[in-house]
């Protein structure tokens, strides 16, 4: 019979709220630079020059049709041969940010080019500069409208982070493997683990919708719900 | 020491690619499979089988697969089970598949008219083959593209089984990186090759999406 003790890995309980801290952390720094990145690059394809439109494309296709550790692994072992040297948590950030940024990009385009054609034209007839017609009249709806896509793929990044522990990030699955190398419980230390990225999940999604509704968009993000 | 050329480095990661493959494809089958199962059971609605169905998929989706890959490699072990990294990682990637598939394909059972079930209702036909004749084809075709998809999913998921020590394209990237001292031309071409393998099938995803909206 297998007996488990969770004790031996719950009384690590700092180690853990430790880690825990530093993937929402690394989540919430990834969000604020990979959503503004992938704004950035859904213009570009929208509205911006020739060369810009292929060049991001080709962003977004390579980072989506390759896994996020092999990214990791780049940024990490492969950049250092070219004289950058990045900490664990740099690489980390770098890669989320680079990684969010090319899924982002794709769900705000879906929700730029849902915009009415009347709309644009509307500001523009109120001689509205071309900048205020992006910021202020086509892409706060846009956002609104594609606002739970793009807090589910900021949880599917804050799950993916669980990578960042192989390159010695110190964040709640590195703290996993931690424990179990002190107390040998590995299995109870993943159980407590798991529970607890369950639990992170959940108020991340929760926490970003209500955000998403309340102040990001005064109110319009209400009609998804 | 040794001398490694491009070559060396190109032709051993293509070797490891074939392991790569291998294992998102016996986990997509087997997930396709497990999935089935699981909708058929869900969209049977019985109560208590929905909520606990639902609760299997937000663990899935919910944590980590990294996380899920451990936890069935050292939870095999504690079974008695001897574990190797092949039944860890075709474990942990089917069980993951299955709650994402049943997930995508329950979606497309549910796009389906209300009206549809009810007609077939009133022809007295059974549940199977309601779902046989009437409301399965129709999902199927909603359901493909979106599951092709996922194969492209399955394939990026099979680069975590590195960290467990399978031996596919990611983990023979690191030996062979540690072994030339040449990370960045390594994983570089790791990139590549994964590149080469998922592209082509995002690419066909993409062109059944089109197709099936224009056939509306």
């Amino acid at each position: 019979m297998v007996a488990l003790d969770f004790t031996a890995v719950l009384q690590q309980w700092p180690l853990l709220l430790r880690g825990a801290a530093l993937t929402l952390a690394l989540t919430a720094v990834s969000t604020l630079l990979g959503v503004g990145l992938g704004v950035a690059c859904a213009w570009a394809r929208h509205a911006g020059p020739l060369g810009l439109r292929s060049a991001v494309a080709l962003y977004v296709e390579f980072i989506r049709n390759t896994p996020f550790i092999v990214q990791l692994f780049f940024i990490f072992f492969g950049l250092p041969s070219l004289g950058v040297k990045l900490t664990p948590e740099i690489a980390s950030v770098l890669a989320m940010v680079l990684n969010l940024g090319a899924y982002a990009a794709e769900i705000a385009r879906g929700g730029l080019e849902a915009t009415p054609r009347g709309q644009v034209e509307a500001a523009r007839s109120l001689a509205l500069s071309e900048r205020q017609v992006f910021f202020r009249v086509v892409l706060p709806p846009a956002l609104a409208r594609v606002w739970p896509a793009l807090v589910s793929q900021i949880v599917i990044v804050m799950l993916g982070s669980a990578v960042c522990g192989q390159i010695a990030a110190q964040e709640l699955s590195y703290t996993a493997n931690l424990i179990q190398s002190r107390n040998f419980r590995s299995f109870e230390s993943f159980i407590v683990v798991a529970g607890i990225y369950l639990a992170l999940s959940v108020l991340v999604r929760d926490v970003l919708r209500r955000l998403g509704v309340r102040w990001l968009f005064g109110g319009a993000g209400h009609r998804g719900r | 020491m040794i001398e490694f050329s491009l070559w060396d480095i190109v032709r051993n990661l293509l070797l490891a690619a074939r392991w790569t493959v291998a294992l998102a494809l016996m986990a997509f089958v087997g997930g396709g499979v497990l999935g089935l199962l699981l909708l058929m059971a869900r969209v049977a609605g019985l109560r208590g089988v929905q909520t606990i169905l639902k609760g299997y998929v937000q663990l899935f989706q919910g944590t980590p697969l990294l996380v899920q890959l451990f936890l069935a490699f050292f939870g095999l072990g504690l079974l008695g089970v001897d574990v190797s990294q092949w039944l860890a990682a075709g474990v942990a990637l089917t069980l993951y598949a299955s709650a994402f598939l049943s997930e995508i394909w329950r979606g497309c059972v549910e796009a389906i008219p209300k009206g549809q079930w009810e007609a077939a209702d009133s022809l007295a036909l059974s549940f199977m083959q309601k779902l046989r004749h009437v409301v399965g084809p129709q999902a199927l075709r909603i359901a493909v593209p979106s599951t092709v998809g996922f194969l492209v999913q399955m394939i990026k998921a099979t680069a975590l089984a590195s960290v467990i020590g399978f031996i596919e394209l990611t983990k023979a990237g690191t030996m062979i990186a540690n072994a030339t001292f040449q990370p960045f031309v390594v994983y570089g071409w790791v990139a590549l090759m994964y590149f080469a393998l998922c592209w082509p099938v995002t690419a066909w995803s993409r062109k059944l999406e089109k197709d099936l909206r224009r056939g509306r």
